[in-house]
């Protein structure tokens, strides 16, 4: 039990930083994990030893993260405060834009981004995470990634995720 | 024969997903290639952008809100656990080892108060968010912050000067609390931690003693005080007195 609940506890920074760039909304993200903690500490027998708990803990926050997302909709508090500042076009760091770019993508986008390119999980925990197909997982994310690109920087991937990935439909613009 | 590397490869190239001899025809292709070049490029520097964008999360202390979910779920003698809450820099591990069923207010508010002293009063570098040259800067700040005014007392005559506050989360949707550091001049150091405590009733000095620390606590008209210490139980009395008596005001 006190090993479980340590290594919860290590996983806490990670957790913090997954809700973030989820939520991009600090107290929003703390509320996200402290719900995840406790539902851990609840269901702890459901976690499998030897299974990936960073894993599991992701997949029960992301499930929270839909149900508030979906209230907040409802009672229309989503904060809109921090829009989008007026961006120079160019010379801008590709960093800074990220966060803007990101909140522009749908929930489920944002989602994969997050599980593959940040908390580098594999494809196939990331389906778990998010119920879907792996072949969806990678769909998704590849459609996910060239939105992310033309967002910042109005050109497309060389391999465009709208073509078939061997015909080679190279929109230049 | 294998298939031609298509933009799932790539995808799949970039995020360490192909075994090996997948990966060795994507890097042989990737030479011939310089459009798919260029497309796993962009897609490292998208992963890179996210780091550098969110991994400083990790680096930030962690709520004690967070850190007191866990806390009642330690059993009494993991000390080992205790010393991992440590590393991780969470306050509130100081008392993994107590393992109080449901504590009164109080005592929680007394104990958190206990926690964030030993985590800042050790601190050489960082002891303050803000310090103590900024003093109408700082009140102004907490107040702002805890939504009601906040006044640092004076307690040179009892031999500390102030180095500064920081803030502090508070417990659930409660205000933040703000903390006060004071520094003797042979480096001994003090904390006031100060919390809205709005319909609460009032009470005396109460007093907790952890390794060596103690703190002592009180609610004054609306406000929650707690000293924290590791100067003994008389002199730090002496300073609570001397607090009480000048936020009493």
């Amino acid at each position: 039990m006190s090993d479980f609940v340590d290594a919860l506890a290590l996983q806490i920074p990670r957790l913090r930083r997954y809700a973030r760039a989820l939520t991009h909304d600090a107290s929003w993200a703390d509320d996200l994990v402290q719900d995840t903690l406790e539902r851990a500490l609840r269901r702890r027998w459901l976690f499998r030893i030897n299974s990936n708990l960073a894993a599991w803990l992701f997949t029960i926050l992301y499930r929270l993260y839909l149900n508030d997302s979906t209230r907040r909709r409802a009672l229309s508090v989503v904060s809109d405060e921090d829009a989008p500042e007026a961006v120079a076009p160019g010379d801008i760091g590709l960093q800074l834009d990220m966060r803007r770019v990101l909140d522009k993508l749908s929930l489920e986008h944002r989602a994969v981004v997050v599980l593959i390119g940040l908390e580098q999980l594999s494809y196939q925990e990331a389906a778990e995470v998010l119920d879907i197909p792996i072949g969806t997982v990678m769909s998704r994310l590849a459609r996910a990634r060239e939105q992310l690109r033309k967002l910042l920087s109005d050109a497309p991937l060389p391999y465009s995720a709208a073509g078939e990935p061997t015909a080679h439909l190279t929109r230049i613009k | 024969m294998s298939a031609p590397i298509g933009e799932i490869d790539l995808h799949a190239y970039v995020d360490g997903q192909l075994d090996a001899s997948r990966r060795a025809e994507v890097d042989a292709y990737l030479v011939i290639s310089p459009e798919a070049f260029s497309t796993v490029q962009a897609l490292r520097a998208q992963n890179q952008a996210l780091h550098s964008q969110y991994d400083a999360v990790m680096n930030e202390p962690i709520p004690l809100r967070l850190a007191n979910i866990l806390r009642p779920w330690h059993r009494p003698s993991a000390m080992a656990a205790g010393l991992v809450w440590l590393a991780c820099g969470l306050a509130a591990g100081w008392f993994a080892h107590t393992l109080m069923p449901i504590a009164p207010a109080p005592a929680a508010f007394a104990q958190k108060a206990l926690a964030a002293h030993v985590l800042y009063a050790t601190e050489k570098r960082h002891p303050v968010e803000v310090t103590a040259d900024q003093e109408a800067h700082l009140v102004a700040w907490l107040s702002k912050r805890l939504d009601a005014p906040v006044r640092a007392p004076d307690l040179r005559e009892q031999g500390f000067s102030l180095l500064g506050g920081r803030l502090l989360p508070g417990e659930g949707d409660a205000s933040p609390l703000a903390q006060l550091m004071y520094e003797a001049a042979n480096g001994e150091r003090l904390t006031l931690i100060v919390k809205r405590a709005a319909q609460q009733p009032e009470t005396g000095f109460k007093v907790m003693e952890r390794n060596g620390n103690s703190v002592f606590y009180w609610i004054d008209r609306d406000y929650g005080y707690a000293l924290s210490g590791n100067i003994g139980k008389s002199r730090l009395l002496n300073v609570a007195q001397s607090v009480e008596a000048q936020l009493h005001r």
